[in-house]
């Protein structure tokens, strides 16, 4: 158990073995180390942050959607409306059409009554003067009597 | 067991394991192995211990081989496994640097774990039965083999001393020559009557830095290992001792795998913090 020169060499073995841990190993591991670290920080940051964007992504989604549902019920309001709208102009203008026809109707068949009343007339007016040239046997003027028989089928 | 020249006692066997192979100086000059205990004596300082250096040099490379290994492969990505168990211990010994030592030093750290490492390995050779290699090295013509370089006190000392040498370096590269001194000569008693007496004080709290570093691993690993060969050589002692030898082997390599984990700890902590007071240069 003496003290010898296993004192000097293990100092020096020693200081070898130090110097070999402090240049190729400790800095190599450190710095993987760090490096991954840093690499899980950031992971963990731009996690937080595509979270944070996803969140904010699904807000103005539902603002979208609610947005577009909004437009959409507006849209078929509209139609709605212009639908019925269209409707009440069908029907009035098939209502005013309807009278329109019905007032020309009532217009020829007037026109016709006239008509017929006034060849009913004349041919009553000519019926009376047959009848009255048989009565009388005798030629009546007939241009001296037209006035009165103008009149008499004026009466009529 | 013991060599060819020496009788199979107790005392001999236990002397036996306690003896390293030491090659060096023989008194008249000539160079060789020494061929028993008393033998090594003479040789005083010319002598180098080879079982413990070769051990000591073969565990340090099996660390930084490894441990090598685990750098050239490290990767900033998904670590292997082994890469796990290295970050793990260089993590460990990292946060322990940063919460003792303030200052920027590079050297720290790496000089922690190879201190703690190192000193675990050699310490873990005390769990290998007693025997084993001694009587393997002794079928290739080895008569003496200690397997645990923490057990000689070369070993620890050098280590020690080697770390005396760092806190000497720091110490006056922080503070200067004068400083230094002054350190030595105003403390604890902050008075210039009482300079010798502060020097003295201060010279000895110096002095035990290393030898409580070195001698406190030598004695911690010296006496595990001589509980191992005493409880090996109940083995022998017939049956009922053999049974009670098995059980006390196992209870204290279960036992003494604390112990040797925490002396490496201490060892490695201890120096962090003799070189953090080295790099402290404000009064306290």
């Amino acid at each position: 158990m003496n003290i010898g020169l296993t004192l000097l060499g293990q100092s020096l073995v020693f200081l070898i073995f130090v110097a070999f841990c402090m240049k190729y190993i400790w800095p190599v591991l450190k710095s993987a180390m760090t490096e991954r670290q840093q690499a899980i920080a950031q992971g963990l940051v731009a996690a937080e942050e595509a979270e944070r964007k996803l969140g904010e992504a699904e807000s103005g989604a539902e603002e979208e959607r609610a947005k577009a549902r909004a437009e959409a019920a507006q849209i078929i309001e509209q139609a709605r409306q212009q639908a019925n709208q269209m409707i009440e102009d069908a029907k009035g203008n098939a209502r005013a059409e309807g009278a329109r026809l019905l007032e020309a109707a009532q217009a020829e068949i007037d026109q016709e009554v006239n008509r017929a009343r006034e060849s009913l007339r004349r041919q009553v007016a000519a019926l009376a003067l047959t009848g009255a040239e048989r009565v009388l046997e005798e030629s009546i003027d007939p241009s001296r009597h037209e006035r009165m028989l103008e009149r008499l089928a004026a009466e009529l | 067991m013991a060599s060819a020249d020496e009788p199979l006692t107790s005392a001999g066997y236990i002397k036996h394991h306690l003896t390293n192979l030491t090659y060096g100086q023989h008194p008249d000059g000539s160079w060789g192995f020494a061929h028993s205990a008393e033998e090594a004596a003479e040789m005083g300082f010319m002598s180098l211990h080879v079982d413990s250096m070769a051990w000591s040099i073969g565990l340090g490379v099996i660390f930084l081989a490894l441990f090598r290994r685990a750098a050239s492969r490290a990767t900033a990505g998904v670590p292997g496994n082994w890469q796990n168990f290295v970050e793990i211990i260089v993590e460990f010994i990292d946060d322990t640097t940063e919460s003792i030592f303030n200052h920027k030093n590079d050297l720290i750290a790496p000089l922690a774990l190879t201190i703690f490492v190192w000193v675990f390995l050699m310490n873990l050779m005390d769990l290998v039965p007693v025997d084993w290699v001694p009587e393997l090295a002794k079928l290739f013509g080895i008569h003496y083999m200690k397997i645990v370089p923490s057990t000689d006190p070369n070993i620890t000392m050098a280590m020690a001393l080697s770390v005396f040498a760092l806190i000497l370096y720091y110490s006056i590269k922080c503070k200067g020559v004068g400083g230094f001194l002054a350190e030595l000569s105003f403390h604890p008693f902050p008075s210039k009557l009482l300079v010798p007496v502060n020097f003295v004080l201060e010279f000895v709290t110096l002095i035990a830095k290393p030898l409580s570093l070195g001698l406190r691993l030598f004695g911690n690993l010296y006496a595990g290992e001589m509980i191992f060969v005493l409880i090996a050589l109940m083995f022998s002692a017939g049956i009922v001792f053999a049974m009670a030898g098995g059980v006390f082997q196992f209870v204290w390599a279960a036992f003494h795998l604390i112990v040797i984990t925490l002396q490496a700890f201490v060892f490695a902590v201890l120096t962090i913090v003799y070189l953090a007071q080295a790099h402290d240069t404000d009064e306290h």
